[in-house]
């Protein structure tokens, strides 16, 4: 066995240290090593986008990238949606539109639905679906998922505007 | 996966000097999307992964309109499709690297990576043999340039050697009234490996083909230049009938297998299809240049 590496990185806006052997996956370095469970193994090869996770700001699959590569990486893993247990407008529209059935998926379509609306405030259907094809759901069929973020992203121009209408 | 060994040297001479001291056990490492499949799945085995993504010379993305394109081996796929300069002078390589896999993958995987997977299949390779890119390759004995049409010998072989690592694709800058295109077909709408693929590169004279380059994936054994699929349209207007010419030719050059994809018969006809699609669309690319 190889011996195991320190890596620091910074994990939903923490500092975190900690040590991982060079073979793990980031997915199994943030499931079984920091114990962040809600990023999700489904296929591991990079095909269903359950295990997706924000580098630097853009989704990757964490089953396809190596744990020792977070060294000095930013990193969002659905854990980092909720501020202070009040959950995200993002994730309250996918209760609202229940964007959800099993829940195994949703994970990696919060981050990637995330991904698109830090990019681009105001998606089309056709941005939304082009964003969210990373991400396989077997349950929902996909409307209610599409219609939850085209909703969220709508609910936070919202609130921007309130924002500076207030201002 | 097995137990590995992994280093993220910031120089190429550190990096060449890691592949040399491991040899046949150490492979260069850049956006894992086909490596760590294939370890887990036990079809490739190493000892050492060598990440080569902190080495600046693999991450440079330049263009110049007399020297052309310098796009170093570790540059992800996002970059270039979101680069408007390579949608202007390489829209076929552009679009090559905008139909790999999902954004997820987009944002790991690279041309280079893509080139030294050794697939057949492999979307960029015929994008990048088309406008006649060199591959820099950096090792214990200097440097050496391969045209990218030589580089893959087999299906997952490549001409690097123990201790060798690939720096960038030298691409020339493109002709006056020149363009290109790539086209693959796949049975659903994205994400999927080519069952065939078609790149060209035509460069006009008037309403007549000066120059162009054909090359094909998945329809052999390793990506193949199809010169003579290029040769039966040269000095002609690209009408109907040298269309067809070039299709023939192009299918003449495949020697495709039958597998869970498709035939070598259906191949063979898909083929000729796209290379009469994808000429049509480098030609009137070129039109406007």
């Amino acid at each position: 066995m190889s011996k195991k590496t320190l890596v620091e990185a910074t994990i939903n806006g923490e500092t975190v240290e900690f040590l991982c052997e060079p073979r793990q996956s980031l997915l199994e370095t943030l499931r079984d090593v920091l114990e962040l469970t809600g990023s999700k193994e489904g296929c591991l090869t990079g095909d269903c986008g359950a295990c997706t996770v924000l580098v630097e700001g853009r989704p990757v699959c964490s089953c396809l990238m190596l744990g020792v590569e977070a060294q000095g990486k930013n990193i969002t893993t659905v854990e980092g949606l909720a501020t202070n247990g009040v959950l995200s407008v993002l994730q309250n529209k996918f209760l609202e539109h229940a964007a959800l059935q099993c829940g195994i998926c949703t994970p990696g379509f919060l981050i990637s639905a995330k991904s698109l609306l830090d990019r681009n405030p105001k998606p089309t259907e056709h941005d939304v679906r082009y964003a969210l094809a990373g991400n396989l759901c077997r349950c929902t069929g996909y409307d209610k998922i599409v219609k939850a973020v085209l909703d969220a992203a709508a609910a936070i121009r919202s609130q921007g505007e309130g924002k500076a209408a207030a201002r | 996966m097995h137990a590995i060994n992994y280093d993220a040297p910031t120089t190429l001479d550190q990096a060449v000097s890691i592949l040399k001291t491991h040899g046949e056990n150490a492979r260069p490492f850049c956006g894992g999307t086909d490596i760590i499949i294939q370890l887990r799945a036990g079809v490739r085995r190493t000892e050492h992964l060598v990440d080569v993504k902190k080495i600046k010379e693999l991450q440079v993305l330049s263009f110049d309109a007399k020297k052309g394109l310098r796009l170093g081996a570790a540059v992800p796929c996002i970059e270039i499709s979101e680069s408007d300069v390579m949608r202007r002078h390489y829209p076929g390589l552009t679009e090559a690297a905008h139909l790999i896999g999902s954004l997820q993958i987009q944002n790991r995987a690279s041309v280079g990576g893509n080139l030294c997977n050794g697939s057949p299949a492999a979307d960029t390779t015929p994008a990048l043999i088309v406008l006649g890119a060199r591959a820099r390759i950096v090792g214990p004995n200097g440097e050496r340039e391969v045209p990218v049409e030589a580089f893959v010998v087999s299906p997952g072989r490549t001409v690097l050697k123990p201790g060798e690592l690939l720096v960038e694709l030298l691409v020339p800058a493109p002709a006056p009234h020149s363009s290109d295109a790539y086209l693959r077909f796949i049975p659903r709408n994205e994400m999927d490996i080519a069952v065939v693929g078609v790149g060209a590169a035509v460069t006009l004279d008037g309403d007549k083909v000066k120059a162009a380059r054909i090359a094909l994936a998945a329809v052999g054994p390793t990506p193949i230049l199809a010169s003579k699929a290029a040769d039966a349209i040269i000095g002609m207007k690209l009408d109907d009938a040298a269309l067809e010419a070039a299709g023939r030719a192009a299918s003449a050059a495949c020697s495709p297998i039958d597998d869970m994809r498709g035939t070598a018969e259906f191949r063979l006809h898909i083929t000729a299809v796209l290379t009469r699609r994808v000429l049509s669309i480098a030609a009137e690319r070129a039109k406007k240049n």
